[in-house]
This record gives structure tokens, C-alpha cells and sequence, in this order.
């Protein structure tokens, strides 16, 4: 049987849903908390698909900047305004939005406390907290330090324009020295997107100046790819040292503007990007969500918590291997658990779970690759589908005609997946 | 009506106890979603998929991705991920 969008929504509306001991109260109140990639591709899902289901999404920002495309903002080929959003219309669509800090999540009460002392009672709740920034990890590298080394890597927290001001302010010849972490870590091919758009500012207007980038590690996200775009498009341009080669930074110094690495070397810098480890928000953790890695154990055909009932995790505060921390794999995460929720409220099994993401990165104008996955849950597990998914072709698997053309539209494919995936996330469409 | 009637269809079909039920299209959508819109309109050359196809030639497209018997950037990796069946369920979201 094909369930068409039409039946899908008519038995959402029709189907009964759990019997309420106040009688005519109001419909299963699902919560959701944190409106980034997850939590606002969750409102908007819930919203459209499940009309019986009450929605409330709580975010403390009035509007939210995206860690997508701030590399673009760093490039200079995209203004902060064009990459940050309101949630007015999921509003206008019925989504009660509340705009609130929220303290703690009372898992016994099963209500979300905020930080004026009110609660909001839910039957499921839906967490999307994102990351916090380990301060301390590395020696020196606190939310002070932060911000003569921005991490640029939390809008909320710090703005990609701090790094971008500093970048533009870099002497001719100088030295851009990037501290890059160890997975798990918020979106795996961001640090080498955002090399590469340093780089193609940095052709632009200061040709003479260097990229070092320390690694934590000595593998990354669609390498080969990004080195050789590197090569071609930024010659001489990009240092790039993993683990093995003494690359990771365990110790910074502000005043001397030098971090320090693993075996000793103090390296000068003069504009120094610190992506620092990090873990899921403090709220996940603080409700007992995460296990000793700091990140949330999930069950992997709902994302339901795996040690708290009644509350998924989605997004990257979740253990979602082998799906990156992504905002495309978060909006997935979403949709199911939306779905799982509805379904075990009103006491239906489940719906199967296939899960996706691409991640595109922009290495330079025209210029842009990809990663794709499919994946599904088995076993407990979530594994990705065999034979599917990967990373775009090396130049030499592409015929010397379709090289420059398969790029170009990745890079404008990249630009449509953008558009599409916001537009989704805050109602514009 | 025929909304009530389609949903009593569907309660009954879920009755029948199951470990999973089927993915329905508008989930398995979600992955179409991300990249070609909420709309299936498409977006920045993007092409749309809504409406475009019949059900027949969208499955066949999604077959020849597969096979990488069509030229594509990431439909041929996308497509290598789903089955047939999904491919029928997509189309008849999809098609027209």
C-alpha cells in the first residue's frame, strides 16, 4: 500500500490519538526545544503533518544565524543578513514559538522549566539543544580567549563576523593558523570549507598571506577532495598538519598570540582560529541524557533517548554514527522523530527508518563537492546503506569535459540546498 | 469523506500487528525535500520534481541514477540507498 501525502495527513487528523483523562483537553502537547536545524525542520514537520498534535517550540533567540554558509560570510561572498532568520512564519503556521531560556527539563514532571520559574508540560519532547564549546580542553582556551581567537563555530554564541573582521585586518603576508579538533565534532567538512574560503578571500586581497591548519587528527571529511582543490586553486597557499605530524593544539597563548602543540612547538599567528572540542548543551547533559562522552545515546529508529523516556535527541547533540553532525542529517533526525512520536502517542507502531544527508562544501567560486549518505536503523544499530552514498568524484574519475561542470554545479547546487533547506525550516515556502 | 474514508482505510491496514510499518512517502520525501524544496519546486538550478513526471518515468529516472546509466552529480550516490518499492512510493508523492 502507498500512503500518498493526502491519506498520510487525513489519518494523522483521524486517527485517535492517546485518550486524555481531562476529557476535552487539548491535543498531546510535543515540546521542542532548540530551533536550529532540528528543532525548527521538527516544528515545521509536525506542523504540516500532524494537525492533532499541540506544538510548541521554545528557542531563546528571536533569530537564528546558520552555521551553514558562514564560511561564505568569512569569504565575503555572503552578508550575515542573507544567512540569519526569524521564526515569525512558523509562527503565523501555528507553531506557539517561545522565546525563552530554558533552565532545565524536569524528565519526572515531564515539563521544561524556564528560566523565569514557569514550566511547559509536554507529553514527548523533542530536544535539539546543539553543542557547547569545552573551555578548558585546550589549556588557555576560554570564552575570554575566545575572543582575541574566535571559534566562530556557535552563531549564537559568537558571530562568524568577529573572525571575518580579523581576517580582513590581517597584515599582507600573514599567517592564518587554524586549531581543528577530534572527532565527534559539529559538522566534519566545515573546518576544510572553511580553509578553503579563507583561501579564496584571502587570493583575493592578501595573496601573499599562508593558511596552517593544526588537525587533532589525520584523516578528514572529503579530503582528498578538498586537497586537491587546494592544490589547484591555492598553490603554495595551505599548510595542512594532522595528528602524526604534531598537529594537535593542546595549549594556547592569547597574549603572545601562539598556540602550542602536542610536542612542544609554540606556532605565531596572526589571526588564530581555535575549533575547540566540544560536547552536547548543557541542558541535554544536565537532564541525564548524555553518557560519559558528553554526546546522547539514542535509539536509532525513533531518537528517542536511550536513558530518558519520553524525550528524543536530534541533531548533533546526539550519537548518531556513522551520520555526521549535520544540519541536513539534524532535519532528518527530525522527521522521524516527529513521526515516532505521533506514532507512539496514539499507540502505532513506529514507521520504518531511512534517514539521509548531503553536506556540501564550497572550495572556491564555482567550485563545490559533496558528501551523501543513506542510512537506515538495524539491528539497534544505524548503519548506512551499502554501495550508496560517498563523496563526489576525483578529478581523474571525471571525464577532462565534465571536470569545471561538476563543480560548477555542486557549488550551485550547494546554493539551492541552502535556499531549500531554510526556506523549509522557517516557513518561507 | 474521502479523506475519512482513506484514513479508516488506513487504521485498518495498521490493525494488523507489525515490528515497522512502511516508510511512508512523506517521510522518505524529507531526503528529496533538503535539496529540491518542501515543494518538490526546486531551487538555484535545482530541478523540480513535483509534477514534472509521470510515476512511471520518475521511477525509471530513479532506476537509471541507480544504474548510473543517467548523468548526475549526487543522484546516482542517492539513489544507490533506496529500493524499489520507495522508488514507487517517491513517484506516486512525486509524479503526476
Amino acid at each position: 500500500m502507498t500512503l500518498s501525502r493526502r491519506t498520510l495527513v487525513g489519518a494523522a487528523a483521524a486517527l485517535p490519538l492517546l485518550p486524555r483523562t481531562a476529557g476535552a483537553q487539548a491535543r498531546p502537547r510535543i515540546v521542542i526545544l532548540g530551533g536550529g536545524f532540528g528543532g525548527a525542520s521538527a516544528a515545521r514537520f509536525a506542523r504540516d503533518h500532524f494537525p492533532d498534535l499541540d506544538i510548541t517550540l521554545i528557542e531563546r533567540s528571536r533569530r537564528f544565524t546558520t552555521c551553514p554558509y558562514g564560511n561564505l560570510v568569512l569569504a565575503g561572498r555572503k552578508r550575515i543578513d542573507d544567512i540569519t532568520f526569524g521564526y515569525e512564519r512558523l509562527a503565523a503556521r501555528g507553531v506557539r514559538v517561545v522565546h525563552a531560556e530554558a533552565a532545565a527539563v524536569d524528565a519526572e514532571g515531564r515539563a521544561v522549566r524556564l528560566a523565569d520559574g514557569s514550566r511547559i508540560p509536554y507529553d514527548r519532547l523533542i530536544m535539539s539543544p546543539g553543542i557547547d564549546l569545552r573551555w578548558g580542553a585546550i589549556e588557555g582556551y576560554d570564552q575570554a580567549a575566545s575572543a582575541r581567537m574566535p571559534h566562530g563555530w556557535i552563531p549564537s554564541l559568537q558571530p562568524i563576523t568577529v573572525l571575518a573582521e580579523q581576517l580582513r585586518a590581517m597584515r599582507q603576508g600573514g599567517v592564518f593558523v587554524m586549531a581543528i579538533p577530534d572527532n565527534p565534532f559539529r559538522c566534519p567538512p566545515g573546518p576544510y570549507e572553511r580553509i578553503s574560503m579563507v583561501a579564496d578571500y584571502l587570493k583575493r586581497h592578501n595573496p601573499r598571506a599562508k593558511i596552517l591548519a593544526l588537525d587533532a587528527k589525520n584523516g578528514f571529511s572529503k579530503q582528498p577532495l578538498f586537497q586537491d582543490a587546494w592544490a589547484e586553486l591555492y598553490p603554495g597557499m595551505i599548510e595542512w598538519r594532522g595528528a602524526s605530524s604534531d598537529g594537535r593544539v593542546t595549549r594556547v597563548d592569547v597574549a603572545n598570540m601562539t598556540v602550542e602543540t602536542e610536542f612542544g612547538e609554540k606556532v605565531r599567528g596572526d589571526v588564530i582560529n581555535v575549533i575547540p572540542p566540544q560536547y552536547a548543551a548543557a541542558i541535554a547533559r544536565n537532564a541525564g541524557l548524555a553518557a560519559d562522552s558528553g554526546w546522547c545515546p539514542i535509539k536509532p529508529e525513533s531518537f528517542e533517548s536511550a536513558r530518558v523516556p519520553n524525550i528524543h535527541v536530534i541533531g548533533d547533540a546526539s550519537i548518531a554514527v556513522p551520520m555526521p553532525k549535520s544540519g541536513f542529517a539534524a532535519s532528518s533526525h527530525a522527521k522521524q522523530a516527529i513521526a515516532a512520536a505521533a506514532a507512539q502517542l496514539s499507540g502505532r507502531p513506529v514507521p520504518e527508518a531511512v534517514y539521509f544527508n548531503t553536506c556540501y562544501s564550497h572550495v572556491g567560486e564555482d567550485y563545490g563537492i559533496s558528501i551523501v549518505g543513506v542510512f537506515r536503523a538495524q539491528g539497534g544499530r544505524l548503519i548506512e546503506v551499502e554501495g550508496s552514498g560517498g563523496i563526489s568524484p576525483r578529478n581523474a574519475a571525471l571525464p577532462e569535459g565534465r571536470r569545471a561542470e561538476h563543480r560548477r554545479l555542486e557549488a550551485l547546487y550547494a546554493d539551492g540546498w541552502y535556499e531549500s533547506i531554510t526556506r523549509e525550516m522557517f516557513a518561507l515556502s | 469523506m474521502v479523506l475519512r474514508i482513506g484514513a479508516i482505510a488506513l487504521m485498518a491496514a495498521l490493525a494488523a500487528p507489525a515490528a515497522a510499518q512502511p516508510q511512508p512517502a512523506t517521510l522518505l520525501a524529507g531526503a528529496c525535500q533538503g535539496c529540491h524544496g518542501v515543494t518538490g519546486a526546486g531551487a538555484q538550478g535545482i530541478p523540480a520534481i513535483a509534477q514534472t513526471m509521470t510515476r512511471a518515468e520518475f521511477v525509471a529516472a530513479m532506476q537509471e541514477f541507480r544504474a548510473n546509466r543517467r548523468e548526475a552529480t549526487v543522484m546516482g550516490r542517492i539513489a544507490r540507498g533506496y529500493t524499489d518499492a520507495e522508488f514507487a512510493a517517491l513517484a506516486a508523492h512525486y509524479g503526476r
